[in-house]
């Protein structure tokens, strides 16, 4: 079995967000970037895959060329070889294009990634890229596990969940509890280093969205606190100052 | 050339989602001088259909094929890309959801259309198509110019309040050439908590975290949010306990929500789970811990014991 999980480098959950560049940039001074937390699950129920049935794991992140660290983390946590398509992944149908194209010449079995990425929150990069693979997917998958050609998969739904079955080749975005994160040890550290990692140029479109500026939320006013002991009030101003409920 | 909107049922009713939705689609179609139109995918009657001329629609397409009555994305997808053709769609809107969420990505690819999710106003058309979306889980935003020929529009909730008028809309069954590798998923079973307000939808949410100290006091956060119609939620800590199930889950990693009212019980307010609620209108925070993080984020606060504070407010609510 092929397993491709995609990933993308992403500021660390923490991270204050701040823009530069008269608000056209992303101000990274002092930012840790990490795997998107939710590609981390992908990856490794994709390394447990591997270490069960013998599965081959290739990362693919779209991204430059400071995003390698992230890449050869992946690489640590146990996948064999990876790709980097060397663009901004800043649209959401030119990333699965490229995604689509490393897929059609290499035919995996199964493509993970994360549900979203936590920069851009578009959830939409997995279904497009079955689209263009004409083969199905599923988000947000909870549970998954491979007999043969075929899976087993929980996803999450509003209000619950449901069971699910289908034929691979998939599509998948992932979330927990698919799989615990791993952490990388010294060996695979060690061997990262050695592993390929190839790096090839964007393919098709011109990207169909651009980012034109960005903007921080507003702050919110200052809190208004009120005696535990007077906490009844708290129903009063919701329902004649605030008029929320 | 009608703006389409994809108008999703919950139980026959269309969501109140969608209902945004439309409203939102309509003043669009009333920006760029065109009308509106509804797609409805699976069983609903005939004045359920029609209220969509309540929030701005003229038309309503109804999809009623027997195979289309559980969602499912992909087939939904190749029914709203055959009425984008019909209808000779630029702009398609609709509001995030699972389902939407599943359809809007194969819709993207078919239609090779430029995507905005979380788009939190209306677009500004006096440069190009430029719309403003939520991103970094809440933290920020960005003014995304969308290219394509075709657009969609992926709306937050509470990103417009619908206002309602008088009027119904023309009601057309429409029968699309379904896609069998659209069926290829089988559903084997679904767990759905029946009756609750769906946490995405809710206007108002109570959550609460670990502070609660165990799954046996929930009581005391369900009573609350009866008393208010709320739809309960939780912090990570307490759905990787297994107190709560991870669809209540709302932060960086669970549901992003953006209600009216967020009442945070026992919730310290890591960056984490901030992310995930801080679009919300009014967020209320009860904590013993006057240092908690939560209290900057909040426009109300009360430093207090849960277990007293609680019982009083729902008291309180009742008394209203």
């Amino acid at each position: 079995m092929k397993i491709l999980v995609c990933v993308t480098s992403v500021p660390d959950t923490t991270t204050k967000i701040a823009f530069t560049d008269n608000n056209t940039k992303l101000n990274k001074a002092g930012v840790t970037f990490i795997t998107g937390p939710y590609d981390d699950y992908a990856l490794a129920r994709a390394v447990e895959l591997k270490e069960k049935t013998g599965a081959s794991v290739t990362v693919l992140n779209v991204g430059e060329a400071d995003t390698e660290p992230v890449i050869r983390k992946c690489l640590a946590i146990g996948a064999d070889d990876a790709i980097r398509v060397n663009a901004e992944p800043t649209d959401a149908y030119f990333v699965a294009e490229q995604i689509a194209a490393i897929a059609k010449e290499n035919s995996y079995d199964l493509i993970l990634m994360g549900r979203e990425s936590i920069d851009y929150n578009g959830g939409q990069v997995h279904g497009i890229v079955a689209e263009m693979l004409g083969i199905p997917s599923i988000s947000p998958v909870m549970l998954l596990d491979i007999e043969g050609d075929t899976a087993q998969i929980t996803r999450e739904i509003e209000g619950g969940k449901e069971s699910l079955e289908a034929k691979l080749p998939l599509v998948l975005g992932c979330q927990e509890p698919i799989a615990e994160w791993k952490i990388p040890n010294m060996r695979g550290i060690m061997t990262a280093r050695t592993k390929p990692l190839k790096v090839v140029e964007p393919t098709g479109t011109d990207k169909l969205t651009t980012v034109d500026s960005y903007e921080l939320p507003a702050p919110r006013g200052a809190v208004k606190m009120i005696p535990a002991e007077e906490a009844e009030k708290l129903i009063q101003l919701l329902h004649n100052e605030a008029k929320v409920i | 050339m009608s703006v389409l909107i994809f108008a999703e049922l919950d139980e026959g009713k269309i969501k109140k989602s969608s209902q945004e939705a439309i409203f939102y689609g309509a003043k669009v179609a009333e920006m760029t001088g065109t009308s509106a139109t509804a797609i409805i995918v699976g069983p609903a009657d005939d004045a359920e259909l029609a209220s969509a001329g309540r929030f701005g629609a003229t038309r309503v397409l109804h999809a009623t094929d027997a195979k289309l009555t559980e969602p499912n994305g992909m087939a939904y997808a190749t029914v709203v890309a055959a009425a984008v053709q019909q209808e000779g769609s630029k702009v398609i809107v609709l509001a995030k959801s699972s389902l939407a969420d599943a359809m809007t990505a194969r819709l993207a690819g078919k239609l090779k259309a430029g995507l905005a999710a979380n788009v939190i106003e209306l677009p500004n058309l006096s440069n190009g198509f430029v719309v403003k979306t939520s991103i970094y889980t809440g933290k920020a935003f960005a003014y995304n110019e969308l290219k394509a020929d075709t657009k969609i529009l992926a709306i937050k909730k509470n990103t417009i309040t619908p206002e309602e008028k008088d009027g119904t809309a023309s009601v057309d069954p429409f029968t699309p050439a379904l896609n069998e590798a659209d069926f290829a998923i089988s559903v084997k079973s679904t767990e759905k908590s029946s009756g609750d307000i769906l946490l995405p939808e809710a206007d108002l949410v109570v959550s609460a975290g670990r502070g609660l100290k165990g799954p046996e006091n929930w009581e005391i956060v369900e009573d609350l949010a009866n008393a208010l119609h709320a739809a309960t939620a939780c912090s990570k800590p307490v759905s990787d306990l297994d107190w709560r199930p991870h669809s209540e889950h709302v932060g960086q990693t669970g549901i992003k929500i953006s209600p009216n009212l967020y009442i945070a019980c026992g919730i310290s307010g890591a960056i984490q789970h901030l992310a995930g609620v801080n679009s919300s209108k009014v967020i209320v925070v009860i904590n013993k811990d006057a240092d908690a993080p939560f209290f900057k984020s909040a426009d109300y606060g009360i430093v207090g014991d849960v277990f007293d504070v609680l019982p009083r407010l729902t008291k309180a609510v009742r008394a209203l």
